[in-house]
């Protein structure tokens, strides 16, 4: 397949005799064009437009900074706690056999599947002050829904596939001659576990962990309905964007979401980079 | 201390793996089942005969009908797309094709009410494009197209990203022999490449699809709420629960709630009998 780049002369494409290459790379090319990256150009041109005092002004405004605080901030937690359980869902699914475990193995893929206003309203009415689990917690003075706890509780829910789904398949990888190695060296099952095999995964957690931040951030349908939604407590960024928009306050929602995507950007290249650094380093893929 | 010797030195301990296991069962049924099972209770919480009722309403009939069209075209659209990519990512050697695959990777990494708003930015009435719309009377935000195009933005990397791992892995040797041997490019296509890669395709499909007639935030941006016109069934959800209607809500939510199961037990069907055939890393 890499037949090698030996012609001293410079070409961009290795030849082949398979056809359809114009032809497809063209329509791809136009395709990606039209509907991904001319109306993100938009996005940047109607952001720079604005010039670097009004966009300073729009950033900087009170309401503004706190929705991306919460909103960092509460994709921050839930993305720790979805790494915390992530790998140990992971591990229990790859190494233990125990009866209905490829119903689990489904079941973790539910929060992909499921529409997030689906999962909003019943979290909600779940978490709610006289719902099943909030009718227990309210008289412990633990309010859920409507604060930014709930918010916490929405992003646990719907992140813990990104991490699960990212280790799952580096686990199976693991060759179990490298325990047996440790265990036989002295190594308690402690020390193997954290020091043997954990360090192998940091790169697939990392990227699990980026995954499931970059999309809390951005999360807007499974919040909404659980947040309660008062600014400066509970009101996130892409909620104030779509408030903005309603105002047809163009200008303040074209910067906030230009601030979310240069951070999510930024985290993306991230991850390519974390990825090509875990095949150099460990030799298996992602 | 006893049985030390009998110890398996590669595994945890009983109670370990069973305090793992449970942990593992309660965050489950904590954070995922229960919202599914409370999304059947509440719908039925009045009744069957409520629940259809709720289901005939025409808002909710207009809002299904809606859904099913939207998906009608973007899961198409983008299965088009994926093919495409895929061939020419997988079958040539170019330069740019990792900065080409992270550029189909970007929308999964944009938050869906961005993804709706960069259309409204686009096509909206005090955009550029928007006064040229309006003299040809042609509305695309607010309507129709707008919520089509968002969806495919949202759901565009889903097919392209099953088939890309997989046509990678499978190489260009059979395409290769079936040309030398006579097959034109659509021969090749047709015969040889879709067999080898058909069960990853229809699970492009469904993950393309559930999430084209569940998504809420791109939608929700570009739609512009007129019930009945541009109200797809998440949006409907909305209204009716901000309206205190939560038999009706929930009943909208249970079809979606069933689509993400029969979504879920159809891979799980897929995953079982042709897993070599779905993923990267084996051939065949």
């Amino acid at each position: 397949m890499t037949s090698a780049r030996s012609a001293a002369r410079w070409h961009w494409k290795n030849p082949s005799v398979i056809p359809g290459f114009g032809l497809t790379l063209g329509f791809t090319l136009a395709y990606l064009t039209l509907i991904i990256l001319i109306p993100l150009a938009a996005l940047a041109w109607r952001s720079a437009s604005l010039g670097w005092s009004d966009f300073l002004r729009l950033v900087l405004d009170p309401r503004t900074l706190a929705a991306l605080r919460i909103s960092f901030s509460t994709a921050l937690i839930a993305a720790v706690v979805n790494v915390v359980f992530g790998v140990v869902a992971a591990w229990v699914l790859v190494r233990y056999n125990f009866p209905g475990r490829r119903i689990v193995d489904a079941v973790v893929d539910l929060p992909f599947a499921i529409p997030t206003a689906v999962a909003g309203i019943a979290l909600t009415a779940i978490y709610a002050p006289n719902g099943m689990i909030g009718s227990l917690l309210a008289p412990l003075g633990i309010k859920v829904a409507y604060s930014p706890l709930g918010i916490v509780v929405a992003l646990i829910a719907i992140g813990l596939p990104f991490v699960v789904r990212t280790v799952q398949p580096v686990m199976q990888e693991i060759s179990q001659e490298v325990e047996e190695a440790a265990a036989s060296l002295g190594a308690s099952r402690f020390q193997t576990i954290f020091r043997v095999i954990l360090p192998g995964l940091t790169p697939a957690i990392l990227t699990g962990f980026s995954l499931a931040l970059a999309r809390g951030i951005g999360e807007y349908g499974s919040v909404i309905f659980i947040a309660g939604n008062i600014p400066f407590v509970s009101e996130i960024a892409p909620l104030l964007i779509v408030i903005r928009l309603e105002e047809f306050d163009y200008g303040a929602a074209t910067v906030i979401a230009t601030v979310m995507l240069i951070i999510s950007f930024l985290m993306l290249f991230l991850i390519n980079f974390i990825q090509a650094w875990s095949r150099r380093r460990f030799g298996y893929e992602q | 201390m006893s049985n030390e010797r009998f110890k398996n030195p590669i595994t945890e301990s009983a109670p370990v793996r069973w305090a793992l296991i449970a942990a593992v069962l309660a965050f489950l049924a904590l954070f995922v089942l229960t919202p599914l099972v409370i999304v059947f209770t509440e719908a039925f919480s009045k009744g069957w005969e409520e629940y259809i009722l709720a289901l005939q309403e025409p808002d909710a009939v207009k809002a299904i009908r809606l859904t099913l069209l939207v998906a009608a075209i973007a899961v198409p659209a983008n299965l088009l797309f994926g093919l495409a990519a895929s061939w020419a990512i997988a079958k040539f050697e170019f330069r740019g094709k990792s900065f080409l695959i992270t550029l189909i990777d970007l929308p999964f990494s944009v938050s869906p009410v961005i993804s709706g708003l960069v259309y409204v930015l686009l096509f909206g009435a005090n955009s550029v494009l928007g006064p040229i719309l309006k003299s040809h009377g042609l509305q695309i935000v607010f309507a129709v197209p707008g919520i089509v195009l968002a969806t495919i933005f949202v759901t565009f990397p889903f097919v392209a990203r099953e088939l890309i791992p997989l046509m990678q892995d499978q190489g260009t040797g059979d395409e290769e022999a079936a040309i030398s041997l006579g097959a034109n490019g659509w021969q090749a296509f047709w015969y040889v490449t879709v067999p080898n890669i058909k069960w990853a395709l229809l699970y492009g499909v469904l993950l393309c699809n559930a999430r084209a007639m569940g998504e809420f935030g791109a939608v929700s941006v570009v739609s512009g709420h007129i019930r009945g016109l541009t109200n797809t069934m998440p949006l409907h959800v909305e209204i009716l629960y901000n309206d205190y209607n939560v038999v009706g809500a929930f009943a909208v939510a249970s079809l979606l709630a069933l689509l993400a199961l029969l979504t879920l037990v159809l891979r799980t069907i897929l995953e079982t009998r042709y897993g070599s055939e779905l993923s990267a890393g084996q051939k065949h």
